[in-house]
């Protein structure tokens, strides 16, 4: 098979280098620019303009109680919602994946909408129905509750625009896998948890680990939606990205990229997990799954 | 086929262990003072209040023996109005125009209708008024607001329907064209007309607009608060900007209030008083002037900074009948700004 492959790939690479040599230069040195102009150099320019001043004020940014507040803000509502979408995202993803029921296109469709809705949108949501003129509103400051404008209205905010990405992520690799191991497992005696714990979840745990760390990252990097619903109080709702903002329109240019280049990092450890995890996935799911996977794609009954 | 790769449960142990390490650290400071006290600002006021707050913690400890904590909330005059309204429990609000206090007064109900009376000039402890950003040299020679009609002269403010500086701005040109000898609210609005026709950029807010003409170094003359001017000058350059102040001016009040409503239900009406009050003290005044505020009591700051203020001519928002006139005349849906700016 990897023969087959290999030959494939060799005699698709002749067709394409068939082109004129300028064809193959030019797209070449135009993606090259593009990557470089619009990737390479503004993630480059972050870390640049927080260095301007030198480690010692880069330093000092990032560590200044109110940095330092936004940073802690932003780690704890990233703990309380990434393991609430993991767990949601499971379930949905199980359900969806492995069972047949009335209405789950409607649930599939639903969990998509976070990613159809605009951040801003989501914050105003939140806003109508916990803000001191929506609908629990008056209710929340009887009880002296506070949602909007403290840590349990970002931490809402963050939640739904981070929802779609675990089950996303497990969706399509558990109908890929099929339910015959999950069906030998019940035969076998398994009841519903056990075939949960020893054959669905090992099936899918990278894939499950990509989608909490693309989750974690979202949760993380979240604005439009954590800004509606913050009340921006420094060293108390403003979470990291709020802060670039406001450091930002302090012409505190400095600072604000010295926090920004936090996140950038961010980015890139995720960038690199991300790899990491990709590759062995793919490793594990050729080794394991590759013959099911490919006995079930031909057979009739695939995947509703 | 359990969990048993080994690079698994690694990378899940260390992912875990790294969260939880943060997680306790973050607990760790979640302890508040027995009392906070909230204010809701607009944006250009941190550093005054940065430096404000500490003194005020300190005369209020010596005072009554209370500690006490301030935050502090920074935005667009307009939006942080909005919040306070949708619930944000704010126990002073610092905010650009008295319209915006207004607001919260008619739609929250948390303060009453007369608060500009509750605390002295108009409730507003400091003022500034309306002045040019050029570039050094001053080469298109812009000296009044006349110079800004002129054709070839691009001119940067913001848009007067989102940001409440941008109203001060507008305002400004309005009275100064309706001072002029045989100025009528018709001479002015053309004034205005043409003055609007040079805009080259209308951002939706003051920063924005900074930025657009220092940053990114659009247009000939920024219309712009003085307190922004100066810290514009200050932060992003002397060696490339010059501040024109021009022959008359808007007497530009960002006021303050308790909101009595929030403050009582937290038990700091008395301290947010006081807060409002210091505002009117020395230490305020001083603090105030030395952030390019001037201060409604120039012989309680320092004079060196107060020699940093050049001397202009001002009227106030009396002109227009007081900013709820202003507001339904100029800036509502379908009012003269639309009518000059429209479609």
């Amino acid at each position: 098979m990897s023969h087959y492959s290999h030959k494939t790939t060799r005699f698709e690479r002749n067709l394409a280098t068939r082109e004129a040599p300028w064809v193959k230069w030019t797209l070449l040195t135009l993606s090259l620019s593009f990557f470089v102009l619009f990737l390479i150099l503004p993630l480059v320019s972050v870390f640049f303009e927080a260095l301007r001043k030198g480690w010692e004020v880069y330093l000092l940014s990032i560590t200044e109680e109110t940095a330092l507040a936004a940073i802690k803000l932003t780690v704890l509502i990233a703990i309380i919602s990434v393991p609430l979408n993991l767990v949601f995202g499971v379930a949905a993803a199980w359900l969806i994946a492995k069972h047949d029921f009335r209405g789950k296109q409607l649930l599939t469709t639903f969990i998509d909408l976070p990613f159809s809705v605009s951040p801003v949108i989501v914050g105003l949501m939140y806003m109508l129905v916990f803000g001191a003129n929506g609908w629990f509103g008056s209710w929340l400051v009887e009880h002296d509750l506070k949602v909007i404008f403290a840590v349990p209205g970002i931490v809402l905010a963050t939640i739904f625009v981070t929802f779609p990405f675990v089950a996303r992520e497990l969706i399509p690799l558990m109908q890929a896998q099929g339910r015959d191991e999950e069906e030998a497992a019940v035969v076998l005696g398994a009841n519903g948890w056990q075939t949960l714990w020893y054959v669905t979840l090992p099936n899918v745990k990278w894939g499950l680990l990509y989608g909490v760390i693309l989750s974690n990252a979202r949760a993380m990097g979240e604005f439009g939606a954590v800004s509606v619903v913050s009340g921006k109080i420094r060293g108390q709702t403003n979470t990291m990205p709020l802060h670039v903002e406001i450091l930002y329109n302090e012409y505190n240019f400095a600072a604000a990229f010295a926090v920004a280049s936090l996140l950038a990092l961010l980015a890139l450890v995720t960038l690199v997990i991300k790899t990491r995890v990709e590759h062995r996935a793919s490793s594990h799911f050729n080794a394991s799954h590759m013959v099911p996977a490919d006995i079930n794609t031909l057979s009739p009954r695939v995947v509703p | 086929m359990l969990f048993n790769t080994r690079s698994f449960k690694h990378l899940a142990l260390s992912s875990f262990l790294t969260l939880a390490a943060v997680g306790a650290l973050s607990s760790a400071t979640v302890q508040a003072q027995d009392k906070t006290l909230l204010n809701v600002s607009y944006d250009p006021t941190r550093e005054l209040y940065q430096e404000f707050n500490p003194e005020f913690a300190r005369f209020w400890q010596e005072k009554t023996g209370e500690e006490i904590e301030i935050n502090q909330s920074h935005g667009g005059s307009g939006s942080q109005a909005r919040s306070v309204i949708d619930g944000l429990e704010a126990d002073i609000v610092t905010l650009g125009l008295a319209y915006d206090i207004d607001a919260i007064a008619e739609l929250s109900g948390k303060l009453s209708a007369d608060w500009q009376t509750k605390l002295p000039d108009n409730s507003s402890p400091y003022t500034s008024t309306i002045v040019f950003l050029v570039r050094k040299g001053n080469p298109k020679g812009i000296q009044d607001w006349d110079d800004l009609v002129q054709p070839g002269v691009g001119v940067i403010t913001p848009n007067p329907k989102t940001s409440g500086g941008a109203r001060w701005n507008y305002l400004a040109a309005w009275g100064y064209a309706l001072q002029q000898p045989g100025g009528t609210p018709e001479s002015a609005q053309a004034f205005v007309s043409t003055l609007y026709k040079n805009v080259v950029v209308l951002d939706s807010g003051a920063r924005g607009s900074t930025t657009t003409f220092v940053q990114r170094g659009v247009g000939d003359v920024f219309i712009s608060w003085e307190n922004e001017a100066f810290l514009a000058v200050n932060e992003l350059g002397p060696e490339n900007f010059e501040i024109i102040v021009p022959s008359v001016s808007i007497l530009a009040e960002p006021p303050v209030a308790v909101v009595t409503g929030i403050a009582e239900r937290r038990g700091t009406l008395d301290v947010a008083t006081a807060y409002a009050e210091y505002l009117y003290s020395e230490t305020g005044q001083r603090i105030a002037a030395k952030n390019y505020y001037r201060p409604r009591h120039p012989e309680l700051a320092a004079p060196e900074d107060i020699a940093r203020f050049p001397q202009v001519n001002t009227f106030s928002i009396d002109l227009f009948g007081g900013w709820q006139k202003a507001q339904a005349d100029h800036f509502s849906d379908g009012g003269i700004f639309d009518q000059i700016y429209g479609l």
